[in-house]
């Protein structure tokens, strides 16, 4: 297994495999009455977070915790980044105290990569700037598997905000990695450039109409709604709001006409959501939303990850 | 303490056995070793053990088998037919994943966890049988032993192994053992069983230039 986890692309598929099927038994200690293991007794995980969260971050610090690590919360309003140390100042102040893992979430793509670098410890992405989220790509896929057995040949859509979406990025490659075909669906205004260079290979696909990809044919057996990131949204990417539903949402009649052509059809999104935007309470109600469900495989998945990066330190002697 | 959802406990939704007895092969046979458990040695060794197994227990009541991946849940899943056939009741039975309270998970490339499945009865109260094919330095019991006082509180835990090859780095023994096999730390003792190998069962020793 590689050391750090920057991009979805550092895993292979026997890697992803492996990390989604120790998920599996992770997720039955959560069911437990003592969730509770000595795995990485004696490790320290600091979560760095850059950026606000309340799944992933509450999700990393649980997961070390049941897994007998200790886990620190940094932040950057609580820490002396508030004050004006450099991000490589921090992280080097942090990494002097010899800490096993950082789990890092910046608003800078790429600042992981940049952090990797630096330090002794392994480096997790836990979201960089626009570019990646792999543990959310994990835990989707764990999450589609659980639903749909093995993903080779699924159609999964992916309709949102692509330009500002690292679920998105992470996403596409670990499902390919999969086996799984993706289409991905946005208005022009928000389809990032050079996607249309990634439809060269078998089983990619971008589309600019919705309703064209849910219903023309080829029906899918996932629809991944990405959050409006209204923090992210000056730009005048869409008329309205209204206009975007319209266009884009997971309506209500969107979903019925859905489930018509496939009862199974799951539905997911991220987090958090956009209500009556991206997503109708109807859609994200329904007994086809696995959104909880990804939420629950969040923590199974991110003790799987932290076992499969930390529980060896590399040494190997022969077994 | 009374756990209501001990049923759930490490439980998988599907049917448990069938996720825990795929078959894992290991490495081929040593063409050099030395057979010291044949297919009928092992038999008749495991037709034993389930008698001990409930003669100590004056009977088959509260005992629950829990074998340890992956060799261990195939034995188990034999004694306790064997004890079927003995008594008449079905006991119990289930597997112990102890991937996560190894020791040595450090110095090891890092080893996929098997399933845990353990019986809806759960294990409180219960005369625990653990069963594992070889028992060499102990530390698999001694992960096994700190698994399970993560699922509950058994009224007493009891070892049951195919072969005993000593050399014990930890203060355990087993209860019912198929066969002591001395041996030195360079030799192998290679356990295949049927469903789990795909090949008759036996049990070879190998190495140590022998």
């Amino acid at each position: 297994m590689t050391r750090h986890l920057l991009s979805s692309a550092d895993l292979d598929r026997e890697q992803t495999e492996a990390i989604l099927d120790t998920a599996a038994s992770m997720h039955d200690v959560q069911r437990r009455e003592v969730k509770k293991l000595p795995t990485l007794r004696g490790r320290t995980i600091i979560n760095f977070f850059f950026e606000d969260s309340t799944r992933t971050r509450s999700s990393f610090e649980i997961a070390g915790k049941w897994m007998s690590a200790d886990t620190i919360n940094l932040s950057a309003k609580g820490s002396s980044t508030s004050k004006g140390e450099s991000l490589r100042d921090t992280v080097m102040t942090v990494n002097a105290m010899a800490v096993d893992a950082l789990v890092i979430r910046h608003s800078a793509s790429g600042a992981c990569q940049q952090v990797a670098g630096w330090v002794d410890a392994s480096v997790i992405n836990a979201g960089d700037g626009t570019h990646e989220h792999p543990t959310q790509a994990l835990l989707d896929a764990y999450t589609l598997r659980s639903r749909l057995g093995p993903l080779d040949g699924r159609h999964v859509v992916i309709v949102g905000d692509l330009t500002h979406s690292r679920v998105f990025r992470s996403n596409v490659i670990t499902l390919r990695t999969l086996g799984a075909r993706v289409t991905v669906v946005a208005p022009p205004t928000l389809m990032p450039s050079g996607v249309a260079a990634w439809s060269a290979s078998d089983g990619f696909a971008t589309s600019w109409d919705l309703d064209d990809t849910l219903y023309a044919g080829d029906p899918p057996d996932a629809v991944m709604m990405l959050r409006v990131q209204r923090e992210r949204m000056s730009g005048g990417f869409f008329p309205t709001a209204r206009e975007y539903t319209v266009g884009y949402g997971m309506t209500r009649s969107r979903l019925e006409r859905l489930l018509a052509a496939n009862p199974d059809a799951a539905i997911l999104h991220p987090g958090p959501m956009n209500r009556g935007l991206e997503i109708s309470a109807d859609a994200a109600d329904s007994a086809n939303s696995l959104v909880l469900d990804q939420v629950s495989a969040g923590l199974a998945v991110r003790m799987s990850v932290l076992y499969h990066l930390l529980a060896s330190d590399g040494s190997q002697a022969a077994a | 303490m009374p756990r209501p959802d001990s049923a759930a406990t490490g439980g998988t939704d599907s049917d448990p056995s069938a996720a825990v007895r795929q078959p894992l092969p290991g490495q081929p046979l040593d063409p050099t070793g030395r057979d010291v458990l044949s297919t009928s040695d092992v038999a008749r060794v495991l037709r034993r053990i389930a008698h001990e197994i409930v003669e100590h227990n004056k009977g088959a009541d509260d005992l629950v088998v829990l074998g340890i991946p992956s060799r261990g849940v195939e034995l188990a899943h034999r004694l306790v037919d064997l004890i079927a056939e003995v008594e008449g009741t079905t006991v119990p039975v289930g597997a112990l994943d102890i991937t996560l309270f190894r020791d040595d998970l450090r110095s090891q490339p890092t080893r996929a966890p098997l399933p845990t499945s353990i019986p809806a009865g759960g294990i409180d109260g219960k005369v625990v049988v653990l069963v594992d094919d070889v028992l060499y330095s102990g530390r698999t019991i001694r992960a096994a032993l700190d698994a399970l006082a993560d699922l509950g509180r058994p009224r007493a835990v009891r070892l049951a192994v195919l072969v005993d090859r000593g050399h014990r780095e930890l203060p355990i023994r087993a209860d019912h053992v198929g066969k002591n096999l001395p041996t030195s730390h360079a030799e192998k003792v290679q356990v295949r069983l049927a469903e789990h190998d795909g090949i008759p069962d036996v049990v070879r020793i190998a190495g140590g230039g022998r």
